[in-house]
């Protein structure tokens, strides 16, 4: 991908991210908050769960770039997901910011952070939905 | 004060963070270094030549600290890990004791997180109640607001003498002459105001003080406790151990130093203190009057430039410290801080641990730029060129 690619992506993302805002009839939606220790991203994320599959999520809260657009990329590829689909495709993502091994047919857009780990200090930036999506996944799977 | 004093300032840098911490003259890198090279050996214990040195040159340091801030007693200074832990010996090793259910203490929006969770504590264990002083227009604390908050219920008055995101100085000397006319203790978090203003205890009047030694060159892991002698011989030890008692059999029969020792249990930060000896003659020997009045021209010269940039938002036009608050229209704080970064610049973006600060201000997040008396024009210049180029930051802000 090249670097003129991979802002297009992300700048799209931050600057039009889908879904972002509280749902309408957020009660049907599990709610999670993320956010890191420097606390200053800090993301609220609205999952709705139907029959162990993903079938939206909205987003809300103050975030940078990175976040933001990693954020909204995240819910256009799992919106519609499985359970285990979705923890496959955010196993990949963890491994391509960790600089290991991973499926880039899985990502999508998401590929756009691929050169993310030269830079470690948005690392976490870039993580940050995934630690939100996570929990509502385990708490989901918890009920 | 030479650039070259400061090894950090070799690399390609421009450090605009000095209210998170400061950078280390070598003097006081070299004598951390020669104690833990030549002797590097417990104070107050061992009976021989290397300990009595230890000893001598950590005793020496507690009188440096004492004019320093012009303490009228010796025993009111007590080495501590940092403001933080002063302050949380001040609110739980004092006020725990003094206070009762339905006292007021008094602080403000824009403090420190460290001067509001030692007082919600205490209103979480004890049921006293934490009142805020209202401020003004600029976010200022005046005379007035004060005297309109107090109550015959109100025990503490708990400032900043200046503030770390805001960066204006309160008027501390007149707000506790008002305090104790009413029988009201005051409690100066010092932590951004000693490193940048000529501190006098004896003229501000204050029962209790504190500050850090990492943000006025010394090392981290260090701070100062400042009390009136005749309130800290009140203050319950929340370090009970070594190097505090004099005896001990049985839990009757339990005798502890006298102060300022009482309140040090355990092995002291040595290496630091030894460092922060230093760090206090380096600043002395530049003049804190200096170092204020410099700082206040490095201030005014960057608003200058920067109230001409159209799309900055700034938190604190109005300001006594080197403290400018910032954001950029449309770009959220962390990128830009990001985009500084790939220059070399450091800020601070973020809620700078003044997260009630929002209330008043309406923002959340903001860049935060701090100057110290090493900062030049020229760094200036530097962050106004590349705060100028909009373009040029959203480009390179991811």
């Amino acid at each position: 991908m090249d670097e003129e690619f991979r802002r297009e992506i992300i700048m799209d993302h931050y600057t039009r991210p889908i879904n972002r805002k509280v749902p309408d009839d957020k009660d049907l939606y599990l709610k999670v908050n993320t956010n890191n220790e420097s606390c200053i991203d800090n993301l609220d994320l609205y999952i709705r769960f139907n029959d162990g599959k993903i079938v939206d999520i909205y987003f809300d809260g103050e975030a940078c770039a990175i976040s933001t657009s990693s954020c909204s990329i995240m819910i256009k590829n799992l919106i519609g997901k499985s359970i285990s689909e979705a923890r496959e495709y955010i196993k990949n993502f963890t491994n391509m910011v960790d600089e290991k091994d991973y499926d880039e047919s899985l990502l999508n857009e998401a590929n756009a952070y691929n050169n993310i780990y030269k830079q470690s200090n948005r690392k976490h930036c870039a993580l940050l939905p995934y630690v939100g999506i996570l929990k509502a996944l385990n708490e989901y799977e918890k009920k | 004060m030479n650039i070259s004093d400061f090894p950090m300032l070799s690399q390609d840098l421009i450090y605009f963070d000095n209210g998170a911490t400061t950078l280390k003259p070598k003097c006081v890198i070299d004598k951390i270094n020669d104690y833990y090279t030549n002797y590097s050996v417990s104070a107050h214990r061992g009976d021989y030549d290397l300990a009595y040195r230890v000893n001598t040159e950590y005793e020496q340091v507690r009188e440096k600290v004492q004019k320093f801030i012009n303490a009228k007693d010796l025993e009111s200074i007590v080495f501590t890990s940092g403001s933080t832990e002063s302050l949380n010996m001040i609110a739980n090793g004092f006020f725990k004791n003094y206070l009762e259910s339905g006292d007021e203490v008094l602080i403000t929006t824009s403090e420190h997180a460290s001067n509001v969770l030692p007082w919600f504590h205490l209103e979480n264990t004890i049921g006293i109640k934490v009142k805020y002083i209202p401020l003004d227009d600029h976010h200022y604390v005046t005379l007035d607001n004060v005297k309109k908050v107090i109550t015959s219920k109100t025990k503490v008055i708990a400032l900043a003498g200046v503030t770390n995101v805001i960066g204006d100085l309160r008027p501390i000397k007149e707000i506790t002459s008002l305090a104790h006319a009413n029988n009201i203790f005051v409690v100066m978090d010092g932590a951004q105001y000693v490193p940048h203003f000529k501190t006098d205890v004896e003229d501000l009047d204050v029962d209790f003080l504190a500050f850090s030694a990492h943000k006025m060159c010394g090392p981290t892991g260090l701070g100062i406790l400042y009390g009136k002698k005749e309130l800290l011989e009140e203050m319950e030890p929340v370090r009970f151990g070594g190097g505090m008692n004099e005896s001990f059999d049985t839990p009757s029969e339990l005798y502890f130093k006298e102060l300022p020792h009482r309140l040090e249990g355990g092995t002291p930060h040595v290496a630091g203190v030894l460092g922060f000896g230093c760090a206090i003659d380096y600043l002395s020997s530049i003049g804190m009057d200096k170092i204020s009045e410099y700082e206040r021209h490095l201030r005014s010269y960057a608003m200058e430039k920067l109230l001409k940039i159209p799309y900055l938002d700034i938190l604190n036009i109005e300001s006594d410290a080197g403290i400018i608050a910032f954001n950029v229209d449309d770009i959220f704080s962390q990128d830009v801080a990001y985009y500084l970064n790939k220059y070399n610049i450091c800020v601070r973006a973020g809620s700078h641990c003044a997260k009630n600060l929002k209330s008043e201000t309406g923002v959340k997040n903001s860049v935060r730029i701090s100057f110290y008396f090493y900062n030049t024009e020229s760094e200036i210049d530097d962050l106004v060129e590349l705060l100028s180029n909009k373009e040029k930051m959203r480009i390179e802000m991811i």
